[in-house]
């Protein structure tokens, strides 16, 4: 569910910080040009690799960070990913989060229903995103723009 | 202004993307091929995506445009080589591709493509 707080929006998934975790190597690339985006996707492998992901994990991690990079590019009008490492026990994980100062997202539900754009995208963006990795919480506000976070688990 | 090599075999265009496109080198291959298909009359396109190790929304929508855009102009497409991390993950995104023919590799695209235009009476 969407909770809302004057005019910020949260939507999270179920199992979100669910899971006590360390974090480290946490990296910032830039996101304002639709290059940066191939140059984040080719950071993103490489981080899933080191990690010891399989080769779908990877494909899916980089392609969920790839749409959600655009979408802070096309939407948000540029802005900055974070990559980070996590480590929970045995378990190794990666954690991207997209940040922008756009206009924020006024209905986090609808944005996340499939076929739902404001733009010229075909709307898999956001929702596609949220379904290829483990764990997904949005944070908008009109104020401050729009976070994504994202994590996936090997 | 780097561009996607296209190549002419007959009646047939062939491109094969290796590099990871930028969304404007995408929209670059996706309108020289149309243009293409119309200046050479070619009856059919084939695209292999073997090298590809990621394919997003956006190229998605591109090979989907490109099969389109090519029917409307009387060319049959195929796309072939992609590889089963990325079928997987572009289905799970909600993309199917409905309607794009695809082949394992080169060589049976090349024999697909060829059944589609006699099919298609070019």
């Amino acid at each position: 569910m969407v909770e809302r707080s004057g005019s910020q929006r949260v939507f999270r998934t179920p199992g979100f910080g669910a899971v006590a975790s360390t974090t480290s190597q946490v990296d910032e690339l830039p996101l304002r040009r639709s290059e940066d985006i191939v140059r984040m996707r080719q950071v993103v492998r490489e981080r899933a690799v080191r990690l010891g992901f399989g080769l779908v994990d990877q494909t899916k991690i980089v392609t969920a960070a790839s749409e959600l990079a655009r979408n802070a590019l096309v939407y948000g009008g540029g802005g900055v990913v974070e990559v980070a490492d996590l480590s929970a026990g045995a378990r190794n994980g990666l954690r991207l989060t997209f940040v922008d100062r756009g206009p924020g997202i006024d209905d986090i539900q609808q944005a996340l229903k499939d076929g739902f754009t404001s733009g010229t995208g075909l709307g898999l963006g956001l929702g596609g995103a949220r379904r290829l990795a483990s764990d997904f919480a949005i944070e908008s506000s009109p104020d401050s723009g729009t976070r994504v976070t994202i994590v996936r688990w090997r | 202004m780097d561009r996607i090599p296209i190549l002419k075999m007959g009646e047939y265009l062939l491109v094969t993307i290796q590099v990871d496109m930028h969304d404007q080198l995408a929209l670059q291959l996706q309108d020289d091929l149309t243009q293409r298909i119309s200046r050479e009359s070619a009856s059919g396109v084939l695209i292999d995506i073997s090298s590809l190790d990621v394919v997003d929304s956006f190229i998605g929508r591109m090979i989907a445009n490109i099969s389109a855009m090519a029917r409307v102009l009387d060319a049959q497409t195929v796309v072939t080589g992609m590889r089963p991390a990325v079928a997987i993950t572009l289905v799970e995104l909600g993309m199917s591709l409905e309607g794009v023919h695809t082949a394992l590799n080169v060589e049976r695209g090349m024999a697909l493509l060829r059944r589609k235009v006699a099919a298609s009476g070019g």
